[in-house]
């Protein structure tokens, strides 16, 4: 476990120096979200449905967008073989980048959730929903990208790539993700649907970072 | 882990065994019929021109690079516990100084020691706080060698260590080398520069390794 903790300072430090890291993907949320009612029309009616869509789709692309350099600079520097033939299972440093990751890029995107929404003339009462949603569905869109992302790792620019590999994936996340909020704006029941993107998230959390250690080890050349 | 073992048999014990290790890079061979065994207590210095698959050979043996034929054996199934490998990139993020950048590294090798004195060791003292981006690449690599100051490993696996060291460096790197190797550790390094007298060399070139200075062919 010192491990573990060892590699969650380290990780969070890294982040907290490169702020760029943290602000893009929370910047690009804004900016998606605040155009679409200058692009669309300001009517609440209108605005209202398609803004659950909007919110999610929004935060999957800058979950995406802030993946491409999870592990290209600790490859670049070396870091990554050094975890690699460490005694210790990639796994562990693996699960506290992820969860470092999360708390710097996913987590803003949670806590500002509420304002977009409102800004989207959602409803007061589903803002709860929508934070909820995020804050499983986030962690479970970082997990699944850092399984394309580790697999990208050696090549140039694989970003595109990372794209291809990892939206098919995402579509289930998003789906029960944009379909909670909807369910909620129609009043509908959303805690099934909420129990659906925590099995997800159980899901990943347990076998993803064993999938993204893996990956590391393909893209070292193994 | 644990300070390599002492006694005379342990330092004559087998540690590393290849058998007709061969490797293929983008269509270009290169090295076949690598056979060799390493001891416990022995230096190897890999050479070879640029290019000629050095860092590749050094990556089989860790286990980072899956691509070859052969037989690449270690003395114990937990070899890994007991391996220091320092690879052609330091390993230092620039964002971090150098205490936690050799923290971070002490702990993936779960390696004990105090990390400040061994920064005192590469004379990097005072500069525990700058952020790695502001030293030079050397002071960098010096990061990286600190390792080699903490706890003893049984094997050490070290790439191009001696790149970017002036001559004070050189001089202190080879003394902690040749410790390594009297306390029973086995050392495997590339480089162009001859740690001291009775070590082992493997030259690869053409597609050839050659074994000299004592080593069994």
């Amino acid at each position: 476990m010192s491990v573990f903790r060892a590699a969650l300072v380290r990780e969070l430090l890294v982040l907290w120096r490169s702020p760029a890291e943290i602000i893009n993907p929370l910047f690009f949320f804004v900016m998606v979200i605040s155009l679409f009612p200058l692009a669309i029309s300001p009517k609440p009616e209108l605005l209202a449905l398609v803004a659950p869509g909007v919110l999610w789709v929004a935060a999957l692309l800058a979950v995406m967008l802030s993946l491409d350099g999870l592990f290209r600079r600790d490859q670049e520097s070396g870091v990554l073989e050094l975890l690699l033939t460490a005694p210790v299972m990639a796994v562990v440093p693996v699960s506290a980048k992820l969860l470092a990751h999360w708390l710097l890029t996913g987590l803003p995107l949670v806590l500002i959730s509420p304002v977009l929404a409102h800004m989207l003339q959602l409803p007061d009462g589903v803002l709860g929903t929508v934070m909820l949603s995020l804050l499983l569905g986030t962690p479970a869109l970082t997990i699944i990208g850092a399984i394309g992302a580790a697999l990208t790792v050696g090549l140039n620019r694989g970003g595109i790539l990372l794209a291809v590999l990892v939206l098919p994936l995402y579509i289930p996340v998003l789906i029960f993700g944009a379909g909670a909020v909807s369910a909620a704006v129609d009043g509908g029941a959303v805690n099934g649907i909420l129990a659906i993107l925590g099995a997800l998230l159980a899901l990943t959390v347990s076998l993803g970072p064993l999938a993204v250690a893996a990956g590391l080890k393909i893209s070292s050349g193994n | 882990m644990s300070q390599p073992s002492t006694h005379s048999d342990a330092e004559t014990a087998p540690r590393l065994v290849l058998e007709q290790l061969s490797c293929e890079r983008d269509d270009r061979l290169l090295f076949s019929g690598l056979s060799l065994t390493a001891s416990a207590g022995e230096i190897w210095q890999i050479t070879g021109a640029n290019g000629a698959g050095k860092t590749t050979l050094l990556r089989i043996l860790v286990g980072l690079h899956g691509f070859y034929e052969g037989v690449c054996q270690w003395w114990q199934p937990q070899w890994q516990q007991e391996l220091l490998y320092l690879g052609h990139q330091p390993g230092v993020r620039e964002e971090l100084n150098p205490l936690e950048n050799l923290r971070y590294a002490c702990a993936l090798s779960e390696q004990g020691g105090d990390p400040m004195a061994a920064l005192a060791a590469v004379g990097l003292q005072g500069f525990e706080d700058v952020p790695a981006a502001h030293l030079s690449a050397g002071q960098k690599r010096r990061i990286a060698l600190a390792r080699l100051w903490l706890e003893h490993k049984a094997v050490w696996v070290l790439d191009e260590p001696y790149t970017a060291i002036d001559q004070d460096g050189v001089a202190a790197l080879d003394q902690q080398i040749q410790q390594a190797a009297q306390a029973g550790a086995l050392v495997i390094y590339t480089s162009h520069h001859q740690v001291g007298d009775g070590v082992r060399q493997l030259h690869l070139a053409h597609g050839q390794a050659e074994v000299t200075e004592g080593g069994q062919p």
